[in-house]
């Protein structure tokens, strides 16, 4: 074979046999990993809806009565009752709350990170914030059995420092770093020309800050506030050891309570495997499960929501 | 930066001149000064914010390490529990967190690692890419204690692992893969696309590209990944607590092995949870002491961690 220029064309080069096909078997093994979180989160929710299924067809269980009746007497000889509404206005009073405390401070700490503080002072806070968030949630929980609780019995004068303020402070400190960082992420995707446009019109920071970046951010301000709840209802160390244990809708903050993940926690080790009791727990975790699914996927759209509309500015 | 505007404006021969009859140059007007004064104002409470989840917080630590102090040792770390739990050290707690934090990572180091080269390199913007990223995102979101229940259905009993260190690592693994492909992903994608163009351009495939260009570009992103990975998984209580994880194990002082995998074992976090409800009368010093080697534990690994990413950035060519 002659090409143009009349010189012999060399052989291209080709590479081994084994390198081709292994390249391949690689690629597959890396397209495996890459689906291995969807097959993961199905098994999730097939092995923990698996231990639950059976009771769901038992003839003392009825569906109506484990999501709306607050009786939770799992252990009763008599008369064995499995309510989980005690214990989902549990879960729903310390999320609401710590959210309450946690929302204002975690927005405006997020605020002041991204537009107040000089830029040594952002990078020192934004370490300590992640510092924050990586205390273990057990460590949460034993600061809120000893040291919260003993400051909260002396200040309100509450008979037990375990209850619903104590669990509500503690998961606010826990889910103030994720607001943070999110909430920060969400006020600088805001395109540098708005802040320019309204600095050149004389607006000082504040202004800035409440007439164009709460607006322009609000959907991914939204969405930090999300995975705060989503990390808030999730959490069971820190709500196990912090809230209490008494099994009932609250009736102050001053209550103890005990949330869904506490249940789990407190019971499944006492539970005997397969006993109605042990699946009951199993189906509390489904309902977890698609809780937190919600939010986090309510949490996803409203942020791919902000991409689109960025993408189509 | 505003002010820097109006100096420049006022500057101009025609426009001082203008000014100057109006006003004295600069003076504020009622509007601006109520302007600036909130601007104090808000600037003060939002530094007040940010103040007030730090603050309280060194507080707390530091009351947490003064409690600990009579206790903390070298010989706390070494020693087995004596009397029930009630004195003595945390060295079967200590290595088995070791254990459990190696063979989880060991797990999800590759997977996590292979998942974001996929995400990253391999997916195109479809809808299966989408689903990976929503599963993903899900995975972190999970609860804990779910993750406790899937351990419990899927290795203790459908896998037939039964109570083991191995139950607890793959529990641990699953939960905190998330951690390691966010990262990953972010030190993939942190290496510009002209570097892969250049290396497809001299005929190299999509994989030699990765080994030759993307990997050794990204192995300190990647590593700060894998590290976070550790504290997390150090500090996590409840997916392990019903897998393999007891509140107490006989093991001899100073062990370096003490444990085989289809065993269970003691963990740190388990044992701070134990010694703070269950056991009665401990001596008051020991759950603290156990809460201080946790919180250094996971803090020192973290703080590795953004020490490695803080030095990458000064190094970085790009």
């Amino acid at each position: 074979m002659k090409d143009i220029a009349g010189q012999s064309a060399r052989k291209r080069p080709t590479r081994p046999l084994w390198a081709v096909y292994g390249e391949k078997v690689l690629e597959w093994i890396i397209r495996l990993s890459g689906i291995s979180a969807v097959l993961f989160v199905m098994a999730i929710f097939f092995f923990v809806f698996r231990e639950a299924v059976p009771v769901l067809f038992s003839p003392d269980f009825s569906l109506k009565e484990f999501l709306f009746s607050t009786e939770w007497y799992p252990t009763s000889a008599s008369n064995v009752r499995y309510g989980t509404l005690a214990l989902t206005a549990g879960t729903f009073s310390v999320t609401a709350l710590a959210m309450v405390i946690a929302v204002p401070f975690g927005l405006g700490a997020a605020i002041f990170v991204s537009e107040f503080c000089g830029p040594k002072m952002r990078e020192t806070l934004k370490i300590v914030i992640e510092l924050l968030a990586a205390i273990p949630s057990v460590v949460w929980g034993f600061i809120g059995l000893t040291i919260m609780s003993k400051i909260i019995s002396q200040t309100t004068g509450a008979p037990v420092g375990v209850n619903v303020l104590n669990g509500a402070i503690i998961l606010a400190l826990m889910s103030v770093p994720i607001i943070v960082s999110i909430g920060e992420d969400a006020l600088k995707a805001v395109p540098d020309g708005f802040r320019e446009a309204a600095l050149a019109l004389g607006a000082t920071p504040w202004q800035l800050v409440y007439r164009v970046l709460l607006p322009a951010a609000k959907n991914g301000l939204l969405a930090a506030v999300l995975l705060g709840v989503g990390r808030a209802v999730g959490e069971t160390m820190a709500v196990l050891m912090a809230t209490g244990h008494a099994v009932h809708i609250p009736s102050g903050i001053l209550d103890s309570v005990r949330t869904l993940t506490a249940n789990i926690a407190a019971e499944l080790g006492e539970a005997p495997a397969g006993s109605p009791h042990y699946r009951v727990l199993f189906l509390t975790g489904v309902l977890l499960f698609s809780i937190t699914f919600v939010i986090n996927l309510s949490a996803d759209l409203v942020i791919r929501g902000i991409r689109r509309k960025g993408r189509g500015a | 930066m505003s002010s820097m505007e109006t100096q420049n404006a006022a500057q101009t021969p025609e426009n001082q001149e203008a000014l100057s009859q109006v006003t004295p140059r600069f003076a504020e007007t009622p509007a601006v000064r109520k302007k600036l004064l909130y601007q104090k104002i808000a600037k003060i409470i939002f530094g007040l914010m940010a103040a007030a989840m730090i603050v309280p917080l060194l507080l707390i630590l530091s009351y947490l390490v003064a409690k600990a102090w009579p206790t903390l040792s070298w010989e706390f770390l070494v020693d087995v529990p004596k009397r029930g739990m009630t004195e003595g050290g945390i060295w079967p707690a200590l290595i088995g967190t070791v254990y459990l934090v190696f063979i989880s990572l060991a797990v999800s180091a590759p997977i996590g690692i292979l998942a974001a080269v996929y995400l990253n390199e391999y997916a195109k913007d479809n809808w299966l890419n989408r689903i990976i990223n929503l599963a993903v995102i899900n995975l972190a979101g999970v609860p804990s204690i779910v993750h406790a229940l899937f351990g419990l259905g899927a290795f203790v009993y459908a896998a037939k692992m039964g109570y083991s260190i191995i139950s607890a690592s793959l529990t641990l693994a699953i939960m905190t893969l998330p951690v390691i492909i966010a990262s990953t992903r972010e030190a993939l994608a942190s290496v510009p696309i002209a570097f892969r163009e250049a290396c497809w351009n001299m005929g190299a495939t999509r994989w030699q590209t990765i080994k030759a260009i993307v990997l050794p570009n990204s192995i300190s992103g990647i590593l700060t990944g894998v590290i976070l990975q550790v504290s997390r998984a150090a500090g996590e209580t409840a997916p392990i607590m019903f897998t393999g994880v007891v509140f107490y194990k006989a093991v001899e002082r100073g062990t370096l092995f003490p444990y085989y995998l289809n065993e269970q074992c003691m963990a740190l976090s388990m044992h701070l949870y134990t010694l703070s409800t269950q056991v009665p009368n401990v001596q008051e010093s020991l759950p603290y002491a156990t809460a201080v080697v946790l919180l250094g534990a996971v803090l020192l690994v973290n703080a590795t961690s953004i020490a490695l990413r803080v030095y990458m950035r000064s190094r970085k060519k790009w």
